[in-house]
């Protein structure tokens, strides 16, 4: 027995030579990028380019509050000041990282809030190039993630992770992601179709320390078939505000308070 | 006009009047409260609209060949100074088919808002159940006749002239509703579509509101909480049908026919949560016919029991499909046989009505392709409405669509409306 384990260990020793592996890097990134602090509240201009050049403007808070470890369940509560026709729009996700989320839409010109059906693997956040699930993070043990290389972007040393689905669930046949290995935020990401060319980029193009956390505050994601793209800025930021549990109820769906969405 | 209609305008006109009372008191506590301290923050929005309805089946009763024909402008007004909100909504419109310009209040109340509970005042839209378009708790007023002519969906919902309270405790939450004014639904204009007359003979007619008094003052609850990962919501409601029934004054010799509000009370409660891959949603109510509970008075509903099941699911990017199905059962079934009049349709005891949805987005969600429609078992009579939206830019947008209604009997629900097929248009410009 222990000598096959031996021969095992010599078998999966080539693959070691980083330090840590690809899934480790991945949660890391994941914890840095998306859950950082114990809340998180937002002001994020969306620009959605068409190929021609044409822009349409989505506006809105969002406040994000981290229930457990990073990776864990988190609640995220989204207003809408732009365009105008979802003007006091808001919407809320109860996200658990081993199931689906749950969603809710307060339309308020009936007054009503629903339950939305929307899958969030590879549908589109409010028409961007930006999916459900990279706006709220993608389950970790959903791919494989293998390190790849370590390499400089733009002065930074990074690791190039490879990530595959298990599932075929997603647009993309794999991702590479360049993780700074600093602050282990995604910097720049690959995405590959099932030919194996590239279509989607995404990149990092600002970060920002915000009460000591390292924040993306300005990126862009770009599909390279249709010539579309969406650049995300974050026009005001912090962290560890104290939100309270009680604001992702439907109660404050239909009013949401000033202090927090302003 | 119509001396329904008439009857109706009036009443409105004196709910309005009624309305601005309350508005300016409103308005004056707001403002008083706001001068106190600091100016409050206001901002103003609205839109621009068009909206067309043209008949494709038939003219319309009057000769007519427009189920609708307006433009509007809305402009929404909001100020806040914590812990005091002002909401005003209101509409300026000309009505090309009646030739004439008005104003209509849609919504206008004030908010505080404390920490475990808050109050809303004024005319505002209230929404309940779990149904999509199948309404069982929802007993707010609605407006039908918008909904067949091709307006846009937040026209369905009139707003009710009352007061909303809120109570947040750990263990649940809680809306309560007073409603000292009645409000009936809308349905279609007897001028504009073809509608089932059991009696078209009989002109003189009369339509008797609810006194506004403090025994028929309605009022609603509604109890929600979260249980196992489900919204979960128990409602009640003590007030009156808002589909008026007739009362002829007699029936062998019918020379007068008086419509009325009976008495209802109802109980319900509904569930939605994720299942099977989408969003499930079950609803049931009991419709207590407070004026007829042996059910042997034809001029008013038998009770009911009402029960309504849908899942939606998004089946690939950007498609979403929905189906629901309801169906009610008449209580005391043979009493309402015996007392329903030979000349009268008689409803089925059993009534089953299912509903389609399909919504696709395309072009980064700027085009909207869907369709809903209405089937009924019970009647086998249907209404089908497609429509494309699209976004030409973050200000404008248009709908095309079409409402098509056949099938089932000439009183049917969409049988009846069988000669009144439309298309319409809607254009919007919003700021």
């Amino acid at each position: 027995m222990k000598r096959y384990l031996f021969v095992l260990l010599m078998l999966l020793l080539p693959l070691n030579v980083f330090a840590v592996t690809g899934e480790e890097v991945m949660k890391k990134s994941q914890a840095s990028f998306l859950y950082q602090g114990k809340d998180f509240k937002a002001r994020v201009v969306m620009k959605l380019i068409s190929k021609g050049g044409a822009e349409r403007i989505r506006e809105l808070t969002m406040l994000r509050k981290n229930y457990g470890e990073p990776g864990g369940d988190q609640k995220i509560f989204m207003y809408f000041f732009k365009p105008a026709d979802v003007k006091d729009m808001t919407f809320m996700v109860y996200k658990y990282p081993a199931k689906d989320d749950d969603r809710w839409l307060f339309v308020p010109a009936i007054n009503m809030v629903r339950r939305i059906a929307a899958q969030d693997k590879t549908s589109s956040f409010v028409g961007s190039d930006f999916t459900y699930e990279d706006v709220s993070g993608r389950d970790i043990q959903d791919d494989n993630h293998s390190i790849l290389r370590e390499e400089k972007l733009g002065g930074r040393d990074c690791y190039v992770v490879k990530s595959a689905p298990r599932a075929a669930d997603v647009d993309y046949s794999y991702k590479l992601s360049w993780v700074d290995k600093g602050n282990f935020l995604p910097l720049k990401e690959e995405y590959y179709d099932k030919r194996g060319e590239l279509y989607k980029a995404f990149s990092a193009d600002e970060v920002k320390n915000i009460k000591g956390f390292p924040t993306v505050t300005k990126k862009k994601m770009k599909n390279l078939q249709s010539g579309h793209s969406t650049e995300v800025t974050y026009i005001k930021s912090d962290y560890n505000i104290g939100v309270e549990d009680s604001l992702f109820s439907e109660r404050f769906l239909k009013q949401p308070p000033k202090k927090w969405i302003e | 006009m119509s001396k329904k209609n008439k009857q109706s305008r009036i009443a409105i006109k004196q709910q309005g009047s009624r309305f601005l009372l309350y508005l300016t008191a409103a308005l004056l506590f707001f403002c008083a409260s706001a001068l106190s301290s600091y100016a409050a923050d206001v901002s103003i929005h609205g839109f621009i609209q068009g909206n067309y309805s043209a008949d494709v089946a038939k003219s319309n009763p009057d000769g007519g060949d427009f189920k609708w024909a307006e433009e509007r402008l809305q402009l929404k007004l909001d100020a806040n100074k914590e812990p005091f909100h002002f909401f005003l909504k209101a509409d300026a419109f000309y009505d090309h088919i009646d030739n004439k310009a008005d104003i209509e209040l849609r919504e206008g109340y004030v908010d505080y808002t404390d920490k475990k509970w808050d109050l809303r005042a004024g005319r505002q839209v209230i929404t309940w159940g779990a149904g999509d378009l199948i309404f069982i708790n929802d007993i707010f007023p609605k407006d039908y006749e918008s909904f067949f002519s091709g307006r846009p969906m937040e026209y369905l919902k009139k707003g009710i002239d009352g007061v909303k309270i809120g109570a947040y405790p750990e263990f649940a939450s809680f809306e309560f509703i007073v409603i000292p004014v009645f409000e009936p639904n809308n349905y279609t204009d007897a001028r504009r579509f073809y509608m089932f007359d059991p009696m078209p003979s009989v002109t003189n007619r009369e339509t008797k509101d609810p006194a506004t008094n403090l025994e028929n003052t309605e009022l609603a609850l509604r109890a929600y909480r979260d249980i196992a990962g489900f919204d979960t919501s128990i409602y009640f409601y003590r007030g009156f049908y808002r589909k008026q029934y007739m009362i002829p004054d007699n029936l062998t010799n019918t020379t007068k026919i008086t419509f009325h509000y009976p008495k209802l009370s109802a109980y319900g409660a509904s569930i939605q949560g994720r299942a099977l891959d989408g969003v499930l949603s079950l609803e049931a109510g009991y419709y207590d016919s407070r004026q007829d509970r042996a059910g042997t008075n034809y001029t008013v509903p038998n009770s009911q029991t009402k029960f309504l099941i849908g899942y939606q699911r998004q089946l690939w990017e950007d498609f979403t499909a929905g189906v629901q199905y309801f169906t009610e059962y008449m209580h005391d079934y043979s009493e309402y046989k015996k007392a329903q009049p030979g000349g009268l349709p008689k409803d089925k005891k059993i009534g089953q009505l299912t509903s389609v949805r399909l919504t696709q987005l395309l072009m980064h969600q700027t085009l909207k392709l869907s369709l809903f429609s209405f089937y009924s078992i019970s009647d086998g009579d249907y209404l089908i409405n497609p429509e494309i939206k699209y976004n030409f830019s973050d200000n404008l947008w248009a709908a095309i669509g079409g409402n098509i209604f056949g099938g089932g009997e000439r009183w049917s629900q969409f049988g009846q409306l069988d000669k009144n097929d439309n298309v319409y248009l809607q254009v919007r410009y919003e700021f």
